[in-house]
């Protein structure tokens, strides 16, 4: 079965079906309502186009999570009679009507219940349709009309070809003189696989009539969120960590009854002096399936137990009182496929599980459980003068961004090979020149006498036998706070090694070694 | 295990839709355990053993080619543990294969070797898990991590006790990972250290570094006892890590 809500994003903004309404989406019409309609506004005109042709058009901004949010009451109605809905957008929801339609003794009456329903219940104006399959029922609606079994093809031989939602290939088969689904399915199946590709071999089975959708991303409506009020405060991480699961646990299952997983999870938290955390989850890369309620349990105690105990250093910084309140946000799920382990799985002891993602996912779940999610990273190589600016450590599970700079030129930077050991904190190192007086550059640049001996720390001086310098460094001269303007220096020792060594202010620090 | 010797397996085979399904395990998986057939029917297809260390193509992780000399297989044997002292190049140019393979590496303790010059030996980033700070855990982090990934690099902290060394050494070992400690260590296969170095490109106030020569030597235990140098360009002009003949050994 289809429920079909008719122009849902004009409906949704606000505007009613007897009004002139449209939602515009990059310039064209995306939706029209019915009052529209008639006066001769159609999708995918331009704002021009249909102001001339009706005046009064009320426009509307495209807003995909407002349709997606103000359509949750007709999911939760609709749902209430027939469980497992799926919605296919906003606006459109396709359930499995056999069972129900046997509950309320036949199809008539069914529909009739989730029309009147719906329309009590949210006042809004649903369309029905009852077919086979999900494809052949959204048609149906479209029309409000029942299929009876086994007619699908016969219902959707005289639609036109657009109905299959594949601009381009209608247009192609149009151009070809297929005009209808009935012309399209008559074509071999084996022919159009060749000649027009996978996806058109799908839509050409929905043509006749049989489908099984492919799975597709999207944002979940805020209304998946689960969220507890806490009373008392919590301020502790053993009563934190009861806290996460059962709302884990809540969230899993409200995803799993709507045939979700979830991907990236925000958690965001409110503590008693009216402080707001927020962090989100991605799940890790390597799998294309969500969080399993542990999963997102370990990662909300995680976030929990870095808030509060301060032990992870978090950018938030730690809350100075109990947290109030808790909620978990699925910011992105995906339709649950399942997880399969594979077949010939290399769990077999004394074999070697080495390289398996799925056991890397869990050894570092595990780190991370351990010392919290912040502490194992990967590294990205991006844009920067510095040694330490060119590195973000990301945390692993988050996902690895490339900034607009990474791939610009950046004069004054060091040229390869970088150094293999970049000290966290600069080294005080001493540079004295063959008698024994400091090495200093001044404002111009200019070398005091040439460089004879380093000292770092503590340690014995060691002879310098090669140097390369000053290489200016001035950044962030329009920031007070932040500028630093250093001459560095590449030196070779006596010893083989070499030197990264930055003269700042009068002072010699040892930035790396290349070791 | 090679194709061709699957192939060759397969016609002692009596029953083709064993064959077939074989066939397709193949495809899906590229590699055999033995362990996930029944005994039965490894004896109908004519296969009695067939374990990771007949597999000689992954039992050891490829290095570069001026390196191989260093060690007895030509490589890291999986399962070994390696220390290398006082360079971390020779770390990143130690990793630098496995993680092109694709393989997985981890990182544990500090100073994390620096990421720019891993990612120009040739590591791959995104599969090269660092955990600077592991703490008291050290030890259970690196436990962990060999569970999972192919090469583990260990800072170990100084108060690493023996115990732990061992420990972790065998778990190394039962997980067929290879871990490579940047420091001292117990109970390692191979002690690689660099025994000269010598940079070039940097004058009296003009150039930059851009090429060294170092002397790497290996000492060992077992099929490694023999000690063992290798010269080579780490880094070479260009960043390539090559064998440095001429230079006195």
């Amino acid at each position: 079965m289809a429920v079909w809500c008719p122009d849902w994003p004009v409906i949704a903004a606000g505007g009613s079906a007897d009004q002139p309404g449209a939602v515009l989406q990059a310039g064209r019409i995306f939706a029209c309502s019915a009052a529209a309609r008639l006066d001769g506004v159609r999708r995918g005109q331009r704002r021009r186009d249909a102001q001339s042709r009706c005046p009064e058009l009320t426009i509307y901004a495209d807003d995909p999570s407002r349709d997606a949010r103000m359509f949750e009451p007709v999911a939760e109605s609709v749902e209430a009679l027939v469980p497992g809905i799926e919605i296919v957008r906003a606006g459109l929801i396709v359930v499995a009507a056999r069972g129900a339609a046997r509950y309320y003794k036949g199809e008539l009456p069914l529909l009739a219940k989730v029309s009147t329903t719906v329309a009590d219940e949210t006042g809004y104006d649903v369309q029905l349709g009852l077919a086979d399959g999900s494809f052949t029922a959204t048609q149906a609606a479209y029309v409000a009309q029942i299929v009876p079994p086994g007619s699908s093809a016969e219902f959707l031989a005289p639609q036109p070809i657009r109905a299959l939602d594949r601009p381009d290939l209608a247009d192609l088969l149009n151009r070809l003189g297929v005009h209808t689904l009935g012309d399209f399915a008559v074509l071999p199946r084996a022919d159009v696989l060749a000649r027009f590709g996978p996806d058109a071999a799908y839509a050409h089975d929905l043509a006749h009539g049989f489908e099984a959708r492919p799975p597709s991303a999207r944002k979940a409506p805020p209304d998946l969120a689960v969220e507890m009020t806490l009373d008392p405060p919590v301020d502790r991480v053993d009563t934190a960590t009861f806290v996460a699961k059962a709302l884990a646990e809540q969230l899993h299952e409200r995803l799993a009854a709507r045939g979700l997983a979830c991907i990236r999870i925000s958690i965001e938290a409110r503590t008693e002096s009216g402080e707001q955390l927020a962090r989100s989850w991605r799940h890790g890369g390597i799998s294309t399936a969500g969080f399993s309620a542990s999963a997102i349990a370990d990662r909300t105690r995680w976030q929990l137990d870095g808030w509060l105990s301060g032990t992870i250093r978090s950018h938030d910084g730690r809350p100075t009182g109990g947290m109030v309140f808790l909620r978990l946000l699925p910011d992105e799920v995906v339709p649950d496929a399942g997880r399969q382990l594979s077949l010939w799985g290399s769990d077999f002891a004394g074999v070697g599980a080495v390289g398996d993602s799925e056991q890397i996912e869990r050894a570092l779940a595990r780190v991370q459980g351990m010392l919290g999610p912040d502490a194992v990273v990967t590294a990205v190589v991006g844009g920067g003068r510095e040694l330490t600016e060119q590195v973000r450590l990301v945390p692993w599970g988050e996902p690895r961004e490339v900034l607009p700079g990474d791939s610009c030129p950046w004069p004054g930077r060091l040229p390869s090979p970088s150094p293999a050991t970049v000290l966290a904190a600069p080294r005080a190192a001493l540079v004295t020149d063959a008698d024994g007086s400091v090495v200093e550059v001044d404002g111009r640049l200019a070398v005091s006498a040439p460089p004879g001996f380093l000292r770092i720390e503590s340690r014995p001086p060691v002879e310098i036998v090669g140097w390369a310098g000053p290489w200016p460094l001035e950044v962030r001269w329009w920031d007070h706070a932040t500028a630093r303007r250093r001459a560095r220096f590449q030196f070779t020792t006596a010893d083989g090694a070499g030197w990264l060594v930055s003269f700042e202010a009068g002072n010699w620090l040892v930035e790396a070694c290349y070791d | 295990m090679s194709r061709t010797g699957w192939e060759s397996l397969t016609t002692r085979s009596q029953g083709l839709e064993l064959v077939a399904a074989f066939e397709h395990m193949f495809d899906t998986r590229g590699m055999l355990h033995a362990a996930a057939l029944s005994p039965d029917l490894l004896e109908q297809v004519g296969v009695t053993t067939l374990t990771r260390a007949d597999d000689v193509g992954s039992a050891v992780l490829p290095v570069p080619e001026a390196l191989g000399s260093l060690f007895p297989e030509g490589g890291l044997r999986r399962g070994s543990t390696i220390t290398v002292n006082g360079s971390s190049s020779l770390v990143v140019a130690l990793l630098a294969q496995t993680s092109k393979r694709p393989g997985w590496c981890a990182e544990v303790g500090s100073p994390l070797i620096g990421s720019a010059a891993a990612a120009e030996a040739g590591v791959v980033l995104e599969r090269f898990v660092r955990v600077a700070e592991p703490g008291e855990q050290w030890a259970s982090v690196v436990a962990s991590l060999l569970e999972a990934f192919d090469l583990v690099v260990v800072h170990p902290p100084r108060r690493a006790s023996q115990g732990d060394m061992r420990r972790l050494t065998t778990r190394a070992r039962e997980r067929s990972a290879v871990l490579l400690v940047a420091g001292a260590w117990e109970g390692a296969m191979v002690n690689l250290s660099v025994t000269a170095q010598q940079w070039h490109g940097l004058g009296a106030g003009h150039g930059y570094l851009q090429s060294r020569e170092v002397e790497v030597q290996a000492l060992g235990r077992g099929a490694a006892a023999r000690p063992r140098t290798a010269n080579v360009w780490l880094p070479g002009v260009g960043g390539v890590v090559s064998s440095a003949h001429e230079s006195a050994a």
